[in-house]
């Protein structure tokens, strides 16, 4: 059934624009409720943000309460059930508030990239010849630099701090998305449609809203999704340098730097943290790989 | 040839330049003024001004960066605030640490990497495929930071195995060539060939299985080709792609091997790098990064350089 689904849209002629796009949309929107992988991990992100979003509701336990008594207690003891961090603050309650800075790491950097750069690569790909070339080629030069040792050097530069590590990550991301949505953006100004809907006196704001958009946002999203789990581990990589969240807010890169002296003492503890940046990781790189097959027609 | 050859040779001028214009005003868009570091904070303003002057700070954005970039290209890359040594030789030492790492860890992240993906993109879609792209999946989403606590926990902490900090024994940070040494590598090299390994996996599978499927590889079948012999033409077809892709990730190793280093207390420019920024050592950090980007540039052109060479395609047109 998806198959017929999928040779009448590519098959449709490029004018019926409307009809054909709501037709791909609910397409990919089926692809994906019927792809078990994809679905676990958004149920499993659901959760990881559902707990850190109603974290005090949930555990009903002060994160930073240190207890000098607790230091390090192995997972399971009375009151403690995932343990206690060097400072006897309780395991489980940080891991979930942590949670809430860590997933924005993930994806606040990619969100403002997402608008920045995309914003940026569709004018320089619509707009064509020297305000491409100025926009593209100043852009070139952070592809000088690599991801991880610009981030670094930003935040290094900037100072510690959650906002400092959102710009540096931000500004690691624009480039990469600028240059998808510039090269997507050229593709589709050439096609006829375009050339048509200009013809017949549209200005270029009506064109870019009603004709490019619609058709590049989808590529530019797919790789933005894709850029999550990056962000989500450079950020928490930020603090655990300790370049990023300040101590004591509870932080999974942060939490992982201050427990590194326990793996001797609590490996098992020590190690929690980063276990929660993996599992995340992992599930927007699994839910963004679902995404992109999904909506790749040609597969 | 020969014009394309050129003309990337000359992309790579103004691309080195502009990487000069970002590592020297990274210290002016930092906050607070770089002498925090050795004056006090109560110095008297003359001794300020003395010291500005001394480390250049009172003249004009331009004229300092026209300073800079010349005693730079010269090889002075100025003193670090904090110990007073020139930056040049510190940075220089590091490299060759960061070097070692990052090209024993990306042989052992390219070999496992293209292993997997040629199984994973000849046996496409079966069950073959699945294990090697769940590997790449796992290497791609680790936060290889916390791999390499874990492989401390089990090979030092637990099973007493492998040493966990350093370059050598007795924290040496000078590097020879025997076991001792060499023991002092390997969680290090194993953490940091995670990623490229995935990567390598995913670009190698798709590559595979693409090329399978194009009629020329039928034609070879048709013709009698044994398996292996068809595979011989198969990369042939893939290996300048994935050379490519290789060389970048090169890169990133060198230059994002600050948080193993750091994990690992490993003597390289990470470790330079997390100095240099936690005593606010403006030179050094300004130092580190340049020599970093120019060896990553540097890698870049070449692995341009030799595509045509490896890909006879490209010598055509």
């Amino acid at each position: 059934m998806s198959v017929t689904a999928l040779a009448t849209s590519s098959a449709a002629p490029p004018v019926a624009a409307t009809a054909r796009s709501r037709g791909y949309w609910s397409g990919v929107g089926r692809r994906i409720l019927r792809d078990p992988l994809t679905m676990g991990c958004a149920g499993v992100l659901l959760l990881i943000a559902a707990a850190a979003v109603l974290a005090p509701w949930i555990l009903p336990v002060d994160p930073y309460k240190t207890s000098m008594l607790h230091r390090l207690a192995p997972m399971g003891s009375a009151g403690y059930l995932l343990g206690a961090d060097e400072l006897g603050r309780d395991m489980a309650a940080r891991l979930i508030h942590g949670g809430r800075l860590s997933l924005m790491l993930g994806v606040l950097p990619v969100v403002f990239a997402f608008v920045i750069g995309g914003s940026i690569g569709i004018l320089a790909g619509f707009a064509g010849g020297w305000l491409n070339m100025v926009l593209m080629r100043s852009l070139d030069v952070f592809y000088a630099f690599p991801s991880v040792l610009l981030a670094v050097a930003i935040s290094g530069a900037l100072g510690s701090g959650m906002s400092n590590s959102i710009i540096a990550l931000t500004v690691v991301f624009v480039p990469q998305i600028s240059r998808v949505a510039e090269s997507v953006t050229t593709q589709v100004r050439s096609l006829d449609y375009v050339e048509a809907a200009r013809m017949s006196g549209a200005s270029a704001f009506t064109i870019i809203r009603a004709h490019v958009l619609g058709n590049v946002m989808g590529p530019i999203f797919v790789y933005a999704t894709g850029l999550v789990s990056v962000s989500l581990i450079l950020g928490s990589g930020l603090s655990f340098l300790g370049l990023g969240v300040k101590p004591p807010e509870p932080e999974w890169g942060l939490m992982l730097t201050t427990l590194r002296s326990a793996i001797y003492v609590n490996p098992a503890v020590a190690a929690l943290p980063g276990a929660m940046i993996f599992v995340t990781s992992m599930c927007f790189n699994l839910m963004a790989d679902g995404i992109r097959s999904a909506m790749d027609t040609k597969a | 040839m020969l014009g394309y050859l050129l003309k990337r040779l000359t992309y790579t001028v103004p691309i080195t330049l502009a990487v000069t214009v970002v590592c020297f005003l990274l210290v002016h868009i930092a906050p607070g003024d770089p002498l925090n570091a050795v004056a006090p904070a109560d110095a008297p303003a003359e001794v300020v001004e003395a010291l500005k002057a001394a480390y250049g700070f009172d003249r004009p954005l331009p004229v300092q960066y026209a300073k800079w970039l010349g005693r730079a290209v010269a090889g002075d890359l100025g003193r670090s605030v904090a110990t007073g040594r020139p930056v040049a030789g510190e940075v220089l030492s590091a490299v060759g640490n960061t070097l070692l790492l990052a090209v024993v860890g990306g042989a052992a992240g390219f070999l496992g990497g293209t292993l997997l993906g040629c199984l994973a993109g000849y046996f496409h879609k079966t069950r073959i495929d699945r294990v090697a792209s769940a590997i790449s999946v796992v290497g791609v989403s680790v936060p290889h930071y916390w791999l390499g606590l874990l492989l401390t926990i089990i090979f030092s902490a637990r099973l007493n195995w492998l040493p966990a900090m350093g370059a050598g024994p007795g924290g040496s940070g000078n590097w020879t060539w025997d076991l001792a040494h060499a023991r002092h590598l390997v969680l290090p090299a194993i953490t940091l060939s995670v990623i490229p390994m995935g990567i390598i996996t995913r670009t190698v599978r798709a590559l595979v299985a693409e090329v399978l499927s194009q009629e020329f590889v039928q034609a070879l079948r048709a013709k009698g080709l044994r398996d292996g012999q068809v595979f011989t033409h198969v990369a042939k077809n893939v290996a300048p792609t994935a050379l490519a892709v290789m060389g970048v990730q090169l890169g990133y190793l060198i230059g994002g091997s600050i948080l193993v280093e750091t994990v690992f207390a490993w003597p390289g420019t990470g470790f330079l790098l997390n100095i240099a920024i936690f005593q606010r050592d403006l030179p050094l950090l300004q130092g580190a990064i340049l020599v970093l980007c120019l060896v990553f540039v540097g890698l870049n052109l070449l692995v341009d350089l030799i595509q045509p060479f490896i890909d006879p395609r490209m010598r055509r047109n």
